[in-house]
């Protein structure tokens, strides 16, 4: 982004002759393990499909137009707009915009709490955070599965405690999802929050209850402008990857909450797949990520005066 | 009910602060006039800034009762308090434009949008900045970003202004700007200042009053003129100016004027703030520029001593005296037209001390 570009030139000529050569890796890397894979997806998208998986290297627009268009059983009736899969995709916007105001949420009182902790104690805290994402996310989304289910441990508990008359349904709903995706990406908002917060000159508060202010215009007006960046930051860390999440969908929602990730990798599981299909819908994911994140680069670069 | 220019701005008493088990602030206890520019002097870590926090309410007592204009404050959070701040690095609000950091307090007070802008209006054409309105204050000098932080706190016309060293982050000659342009601002508004600062210059130069002080205890409280002229204590005669401190001993008593025995060496007349008994030991407090050198013997009394060395400082010259004791002095000489002095190292030179040029100190 255009954030990059303007660091590198402010780095002193004593590094311009072997800046190229410092960032060959870099290069590298992003070349072999992201372009070249997302340029193959690319051209898959435009190849026909083999009923076995995989592709015949054909030139075809059938898997966006299957994506897009409904064109009746035998391909021959006018083209009419195909809501099925359009469907899905609105749906994982929701579910993922639910998951990252739940993260928000709780992740920036969370982030707050422990930017103001004395500096021995906020390792501990951000240690505490990280901990349950040296498991596996599978397992940690199976778990989440088992405590949610009709006769989990929460049920069985508030019907105990008698705050419930019947079991709630929580598993296979939209709810579920969105606590799933929660869970699995939190700590990707508590982090940039945190980061935002700990540079926060909390004199600024200060100042402005001196000016009269009381505590919640002072976190309106003075904290969540100086630390916007850090909840920018961590909308999109949570939010990108919850869009394409399959996991908690899979485990947590039933067909009715079927999400984009799912989709998608279905086309590359098993004979059933349709892998120019999966690449399109991928894509079309790829491109409204590149959007959101486009007018997020533009308001930031508008911000800096 | 009284009025309003007999009480007191400020009344504190038997203030105390403790840190755990630190006391920075110890059983502190006076009145700050309305309409006066208020100064606390004092070293770094004597406890201004707590002081200054606990008027504003960012800190709380440990003991003690403050009152604004008769009104306890103990239980008003800062917002409620008709006071207002002007930070030691000014804490504007980054992301706001000079108009909007000028107009928050007034927005906060619910103002009406016309009078806000009115307000605003008049606050930038008084300090200057009308040039400057839409600027970020990453986008402002020093100095002007300082006349930003001024107006923000006066806009809302406080009771009280406290001001925590706004002067120190600039340079010596905007620093001398400033000092006028306070003290005019000051007269104008009739607000209360109550002005911190560690820079003695800028708090004689400024002040009505003074407090001078140390270690979380007020020295003393007075006109710059009293501070300078007739110190407390030997805290305070060495914080403010320069000046020589004798160990001496009183020999005769009469009112408030002293006659004291050098060791080994001439007698001195001193006066006192203290009731002092012959024989009592204390401390001489001797001005540099109170202090004549010659270099013939004059009629009258004199110490005699030799030249150690000597410092160019511009205005004034000073001379390091050895006395034919083991004593030093400092004097200082004025650098003008026909009153150069000729002396050389080693060469013996007379010292006149005027009448009430010394300060008998008991403490
Ligand atoms: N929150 C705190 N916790 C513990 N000690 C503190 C705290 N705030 C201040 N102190 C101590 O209280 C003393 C007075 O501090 P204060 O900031 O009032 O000094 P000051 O006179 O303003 O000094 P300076 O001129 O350096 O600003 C210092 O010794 C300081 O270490
Ligand atoms: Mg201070």
């Amino acid at each position: 982004m255009a954030a990059g570009t303007g660091n590198g030139r402010t780095i002193s000529g004593t590094f311009a002759a072997v800046r190229g050569w410092l960032l060959l890796p870099s290069w590298l890397t992003i070349g072999f393990f992201l372009l070249i894979p997302v340029l193959l997806m690319l051209v898959y998208s435009f190849l026909t499909k083999e009923f076995r998986g995989g592709v015949i290297w054909e030139f075809s627009l059938s898997a966006y137009d299957q994506f897009l268009f409904d064109r009746g059983l035998f391909g021959d009736d006018p083209p009419r707009i195909e809501w099925t899969y359009i469907t899905i995709f609105g749906r994982s916007i929701a579910q993922a915009g639910g998951a990252t105001l739940f993260c928000l949420l709780i992740g920036f009182p969370t982030a707050f709490f422990i930017a103001t902790r004395s500096s021995h104690t906020k390792v501990i805290w951000l240690f505490l955070i990280t901990i349950p994402y040296w498991v596996n996310l599978l397992i940690r989304t199976v778990s989440m599965k088992f405590l949610i289910r009709d006769n989990g441990p929460l049920n069985e508990g508030l019907l105990w405690l008698g705050i419930l008359d019947d079991p709630v349904k929580l598993i296979n709903t939209n709810f579920a999802v969105q606590l799933g995706l929660f869970y699995s990406y939190l700590p990707f908002m508590v982090l940039p929050i945190y980061a935002s917060v700990e540079r926060y000159n909390f004199v600024l508060s200060e100042a402005a209850s001196d000016l009269y202010a009381p505590k919640w215009v002072i976190l309106r007006r003075i904290i969540i402008p100086a630390v916007s960046p850090g909840i920018i930051a961590g909308c999109i860390l949570v939010f990108v990857p919850s869009l394409g999440a399959f996991l908690a969908p899979d485990l947590l929602g039933g067909a009715k909450t079927f999400m984009i990730g799912s989709l998608i990798e279905e086309q590359f599981k098993g004979n059933a797949g349709n892998w120019p299909f999966g690449a399109a819908a991928s894509m079309i994911l790829l491109s409204l990520v590149l959007i959101v994140l486009t007018f997020y680069a533009r308001a930031q670069s508008r911000d800096q005066v | 009910m009284i009025a309003s220019d007999q009480i007191s701005a400020v009344t504190l008493r038997d203030v105390r602060k403790t840190f755990g088990d630190f006391t920075a602030l110890d059983d502190v206890s006076f009145d700050i006039a309305d309409n006066e520019f208020f100064t606390l002097l004092g070293p770094s870590g004597c406890g201004k800034t707590t002081l200054l926090r606990m008027i504003a309410g960012f800190e709380s007592t440990s003991s003690g009762t403050i009152h604004l204009y008769g009104d306890e404050i103990a239980e008003l959070p800062p917002n409620k308090r008709p006071v207002n701040t002007v930070f030691q690095n000014y804490a504007l609000f980054p992301h706001m434009t000079v108009t909007q950091n000028i107009a928050f307090g007034l927005q906060m007070l619910g103002w009406s949008r016309s009078e806000v802008d009115a307000r605003v209006r008049e606050m930038i054409s008084m300090v200057k900045l009308d040039a400057f309105v839409a600027r970020k204050p990453s986008q402002l000098s020093g100095g002007q970003q300082q006349r930003v932080a001024l107006a923000r706190a006066m806009a809302p016309r406080p009771k009280v202004l406290l001001l925590d060293e706004p002067l120190s982050a600039l340079d010596l000659k905007l620093r001398q700007d400033m000092r006028s342009e306070l003290k005019r601002l000051q007269r104008e508004t009739g607000i209360t200042f109550v002005f911190v600062t560690h820079d003695q210059e800028e708090a004689l130069s400024m002040s009505d009053r003074v407090a001078v002080m140390s270690a979380g205890t007020v020295q003393q409280i007075g006109s710059p003129a009293e501070v300078y002229n007739k110190p407390e204590n030997r805290f305070v005669a060495d914080f403010i100016g320069e000046t020589n401190l004798l160990e001496a001993r009183a020999d005769k008593v009469q009112g408030d004027t002293v006659t004291c025995t050098l060791p080994d060496e001439g007698i001195l007349l001193a006066k006192t703030n203290h009731a002092v008994v012959p024989g009592q030991a204390g401390t001489l407090s001797l001005r540099p520029e109170r202090m004549t050198l010659l270099s013939e013997k004059p009629q009258d009394d004199c110490l005699k001593g030799h030249l150690k060395d000597m410092t160019f400082l511009g205005t004034d010259t000073q001379f390091e005296i050895q006395l034919d004791n083991t004593l030093t002095l400092n004097v200082r000489h004025q650098n003008s037209d026909g009153n150069e002095l000729q002396i050389q190292s080693g060469q013996p030179v007379y010292i006149r001390i005027a009448p009430n040029a010394a300060r008998f100190l008991v403490s």
